[in-house]
């Protein structure tokens, strides 16, 4: 029973990320309780002294992708969640023009180029534990970075030229 | 790599992200002094972390909710959690003992011994009785629904005397299930278990099991098996049983 407290101190962190994955308050909670059972359904899978953390975000990235592909075959599963979507956004007036522009940007963009920016920006994951999490070559995740960080750079340019560029 | 060659795309991320060779960062310096136009993408770069900081970080500060916490299937290791399971030890085998006679039917093998040990472990459960109480009752409903795949409803049972306290989820043997709890005015409780079936899309008459003091009545319906669960006597546990079968198909 040592084990109740295995996942605690990563939670906080799965439920940011969620949140910035989804932009949705209640889909990442939801997100995040699925991948914690999943975790504990597989615990015994995990080899005990490897990344933990790894492990956990790997969950629930798979989960996240199953998710959206459940959605588009299933759309009264859809239709569920609309009031979810409906959720008031986090990104308010007083956070500023520049972070709501880039919440919407992030929204914007595909999902394999948000999870990588979210895990190295947000997460500060290295490349190779990024590329370790995701399944994929640490040569894919720099060339998703890089397309996430211009694109973003590019619509945020876009989004407010009159105010940025007064000189 | 030396301090002369070419700075490359990969090398002017890492030093945004810190994860730069310590050796390369004087020749990552000098480019960025030499040409404006990448020192000012850079700089726009390192401003999407601090902002993506900005958006996020206060996740990181919110309590965590008792739902997020802990492993859901074992919670709090209290002396009555240790009691229930070896409880539902000695059930789990006098019930697989008590049906081995049973007519080998795949949709339902297994379903009341697995909602008979769900219920014996959650219903004398004080602290944390569900995961999700019914306060929370569409997100409940939405969560379990998507996590067995098909539209699950929570039956209202207040005409029987019973109202829901709440539900979690459970992994099954062929996959998740769901458990919702049902409390009467004097906190008897009944748990109603429903997981998805092999073949899906038929439907069984009522069947009874029992061991010990829990009665299941279990079904077949749709998409869903079915296992209502309680230490009622058959009669009794029989009227609730039709009573959610009737609020699953008004």
């Amino acid at each position: 029973m040592r084990d109740t407290n295995l996942f605690d101190e990563h939670i906080p962190r799965l439920r940011r990320y969620a949140r910035a994955l989804t932009s949705d308050r209640n889909q990442a909670d939801d997100l995040v309780q699925e991948c914690l059972a999943r975790a504990w359904e597989k615990l015994s899978l995990w080899r005990r002294g490897s990344d933990l953390r790894a492990w956990l975000f790997t969950i629930l990235h798979n989960l996240y992708v199953n998710d959206l592909r459940r959605r588009k075959n299933h759309p009264e599963l859809l239709t569920l969640d609309d009031e979810a979507l409906d959720a008031p956004r986090r990104a308010t007036q007083e956070d500023g023009l520049g972070l709501r522009d880039l919440q919407a940007a992030l929204d914007r963009l595909p999902l394999e180029q948000r999870e990588v920016l979210l895990l190295v920006g947000l997460e500060e994951m290295s490349y190779e534990e990024v590329a370790k999490t995701l399944g994929i070559p640490v040569g894919t995740v720099m060339s998703r970075l890089s397309r996430a960080r211009e694109r973003l750079r590019t619509q945020l340019n876009a989004a407010g030229p009159a105010l940025r560029r007064v000189k | 790599m030396n301090n002369q060659s070419p700075v490359t795309e990969t090398e002017l991320h890492a030093y945004i992200d810190e994860q730069l060779e310590p050796a390369r960062c004087a020749a990552v310096e000098a480019y960025l002094a030499d040409n404006p136009a990448e020192a000012e993408r850079v700089r726009a770069y390192a401003r999407q972390n601090e902002q993506l900081h900005a958006l996020f970080d206060a996740t990181l500060d919110e309590p965590v909710p008792e739902t997020l916490r802990s492993n859901p299937a074992r919670r709090t290791p209290s002396p009555m959690r240790y009691a229930a399971l070896l409880a539902a030890a000695v059930v789990g085998g006098a019930l697989g003992w008590a049906l081995r006679g049973e007519e080998p039917l795949a949709t339902t093998a297994n379903l009341p011994q697995q909602a008979a040990l769900a219920h014996v472990v959650y219903a004398p459960e004080v602290l944390h009785p569900v995961e999700v109480s019914a306060s929370e009752e569409t997100h409940l409903v939405n969560w379990l629904s998507k996590r067995l795949g098909a539209p699950v409803r929570a039956p209202q049972l207040s005409d029987a005397g019973y109202e829901l306290v709440g539900g979690r989820l459970l992994p099954g043997a062929d996959g998740p299930a769901a458990q919702f709890m049902y409390q009467d005015a004097r906190g008897n409780r009944l748990t109603l278990y429903v997981r998805t079936t092999a073949d899906g899309n038929r439907e069984t008459a009522f069947r009874y099991a029992q061991e010990s003091k829990v009665g299941v009545f279990y079904w077949v319906d749709g998409p869903f098996g079915y296992a209502l669960s309680g230490e009622l006597e058959r009669p009794q546990l029989l009227r609730v049983a039709e009573s959610v079968y009737r609020a699953l198909n008004p």
